[in-house]
């Protein structure tokens, strides 16, 4: 069972009390009214899907409800972190060891396999 | 045309009916039974507002994430970090208590939206673990401690009242699930 740090209730907790709430850190233009619509179709459709590290929202929805961010590998599934809502984007290069590298493959997270 | 108890107006007197009614079961290990019934409050607030409606319940609305107050047959419990539920076993109004409080608060009566089954015994912490995840060792979840959690697939409040015993609080629709599964878990956690 994977384990999340909820920055609210402060400790890990199971994966089945969270939920993933979309891409972290998008921020709301602030003349919409005015934008063209292919600027308003990148900003509220156009997501990026990267393969490694990502930042999301997720909601710890059956435990303290609140909105929070991550940072997550969408290879690995590993949380590198969790943080509060609100919160700017974590240095990239403190979240992970130098040694770790994001498994690229399927067949390289499975020949170790045991 | 039957007689169905109308008083002398006509008017039939309604008759409560609790969503667990006479229910029991468990084992040896993990005695199952319904709470009585009890008044509740879907409580938000932010963190100014702590100190007024701790001093118009009574008691001392925790702060702290996963811990719960408990003062006079009433319960305060931490859900979020502006959220709590407030139960009241004395079936005190407690919206009357936290309107008199004068603090911008939100405030939901869900006496009726919520049951409660009370699971004792030394196997009690296994069979509430035969469907929530979380740790319910003494050292992680003391007595007092609580949280909003999951039971399988249902949503509950957990409560560690005493060593050996737990107040689960879930939706009254949800009871026939989480009843039936706790009966069945406290049945493998042993007699
Ligand atoms: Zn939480």
């Amino acid at each position: 069972m994977l384990l999340i740090y909820c920055p609210y209730c402060e400790e890990e907790r199971s994966e089945l009390e969270f939920r993933q709430a979309g891409d972290a850190h998008i921020a709301r233009p602030t003349n919409m009214t005015e934008m063209s619509d292919e600027d308003f179709e990148a900003f509220f459709f156009l997501r990026d899907n990267i393969k490694g590290l990502t930042f999301e929202r997720w909601r710890h929805l059956n435990g303290c409800g609140r909105f929070f961010n991550a940072a997550r590998d969408t290879v690995s599934d590993k949380f590198l972190t969790t943080y509060k809502a609100g919160l700017p984007r974590p240095d990239v290069s403190t979240l992970r060891p130098a040694t770790e590298a994001t498994v690229e493959t399927y067949e390289a997270t499975e020949s170790n396999a045991k | 045309m039957a007689d169905l108890g109308a008083d002398a107006t006509g008017i039939v007197p309604a008759t409560r009916t609790l969503p667990l009614a006479g229910f029991h079961g468990g084992s040896a290990a993990a005695v199952l039974s319904a709470a009585v019934p009890a008044t509740r409050l879907s409580l938000r607030a932010g963190p100014d507002a702590v100190q007024a409606l701790s001093g118009a319940l009574g008691l001392s609305l925790p702060v702290q994430p996963k811990t719960s107050a408990f003062a006079d047959g009433r319960h305060a419990l931490w859900l979020g970090p502006d959220e709590w539920l407030v139960i009241d076993e004395n079936e005190a109004d407690l919206m009357a208590a936290v309107s008199a409080s004068g603090a911008l608060h939100s405030a939901t009566d869900i006496s009726h939206r919520n049951t409660a089954i009370l699971v004792k015994g030394r196997s009690a912490a296994a069979a509430i673990n035969g469907g929530c995840p979380q740790d319910l060792s003494l050292t992680a979840f003391p007595v007092g401690a609580c949280s909003r959690t999951v039971l399988a697939k249902a949503e509950i409040v957990l409560l560690r009242t005493a060593e050996d015993a737990f107040r689960v609080e879930c939706w009254r629709s949800f009871a026939p699930y989480v009843s039936g599964l706790l009966t069945e878990a406290a049945e493998d956690a042993g007699n």
